[in-house]
């Protein structure tokens, strides 16, 4: 009896999560047919507009992204086994991996505020045209988003690693704890591998 | 070892299929480029949400609730593709 109350209860949880989820995919959704139709109205001035980006930095934060979320998926697999140690590593690395993927992202916004590619800190006549000029208001709200989204993560992964090292979410019995906030982090790494080729790969 | 070996190799696609869209994008161009990419992100998203989000060990009501979001989104792109393609 008590293993059926336990299961329809992480099944409540992850449903609950993935209702949130859809929420967010609308939200993010939104920003992808603003990418959508600019491409449709404007091929060339939003191709020559991506040029501009640093892809090469991009992809490397795709690297980031995608390792931290095989290190998230491998913590939920050892909460799942209660190991302890396992999972707290795993969170850990990928919280690690998270704000190296924030440091690189700076790292980029700062070289385009130098080349003058962001939107409010350049001037109008900074870009080569109104769709250009569009398409970058539409990269620094689409990345600045998702770089919040990552913030949160981080911190919910960090504090998750916290709460499992000192025991007060006990594994395995609640490691659907876990695995809600490994969602979470899975779904904003999804995000990230559409805007990646939306944004700085339109050839 | 048998739940993390498909992670592993999940991961290793994953990075695979990143150098694939990336070396699409300095071949192609226009509408196949735009297919290319959009195409290899949504494998890697499958893969993602299959494999890392575990839904493949889940019912159907998990799936069909996961995979909401998506129908809804492609209600709200299918729309905006046909607004702009007819007019």
């Amino acid at each position: 009896m008590a293993d059926t109350a336990q299961a329809r209860q992480r099944e409540t949880t992850l449903m609950g999560m993935y209702l949130f989820l859809g929420s967010e995919i609308m939200l993010f959704g939104g920003l992808f047919a603003v990418a959508l139709a600019l491409r449709l109205m404007h091929p060339q001035e939003i191709v020559a507009a991506s040029k501009h980006l640093h892809y090469g930095i991009g992809a490397a934060n795709t690297v980031v992204l995608l390792t931290s979320s095989l290190a998230v998926a491998l913590a939920v697999a050892a909460a799942e086994a209660g190991k302890i140690k396992g999972t707290v590593v795993g969170l850990q690395a990928g919280a690690g991996l998270g704000i190296g993927f924030l440091a690189l992202k700076a790292v980029e916004y700062v070289s385009e505020y130098h080349e003058r590619l962001l939107p409010a800190l350049a001037p109008p006549e900074a870009f080569a045209n109104p769709a250009a000029h569009l398409f970058m208001d539409l990269y620094l709200i689409a990345t600045s988003l998702h770089a919040v989204h990552v913030t949160i993560g981080v911190g919910l992964l960090a504090g998750l690693a916290l709460r499992v090292h000192h025991r007060s979410l006990a594994l395995p019995r609640q490691a659907t704890g876990v695995e809600v906030v490994g969602l979470y982090w899975h779904l904003v790494d999804v995000i990230w591998i559409f805007l990646y080729p939306v944004l700085y790969l339109v050839r | 070892m048998r739940t993390i070996a498909p992670l592993l190799t999940v991961w290793a696609a994953l990075l695979a299929l990143l150098g694939l869209t990336v070396g699409a994008s300095l071949v192609l161009t226009g509408t196949p480029s735009l297919i290319a990419s959009l195409a290899i992100a949504g494998l890697k998203a499958a893969l993602v949400v299959w494999v890392f989000m575990q839904l493949r060990r889940e019912g159907g009501l998990m799936r069909v609730m996961a995979l909401g979001a998506v129908f809804w989104l492609l209600i709200l792109l299918g729309y905006l593709v046909l607004d702009y393609a007819t007019r």
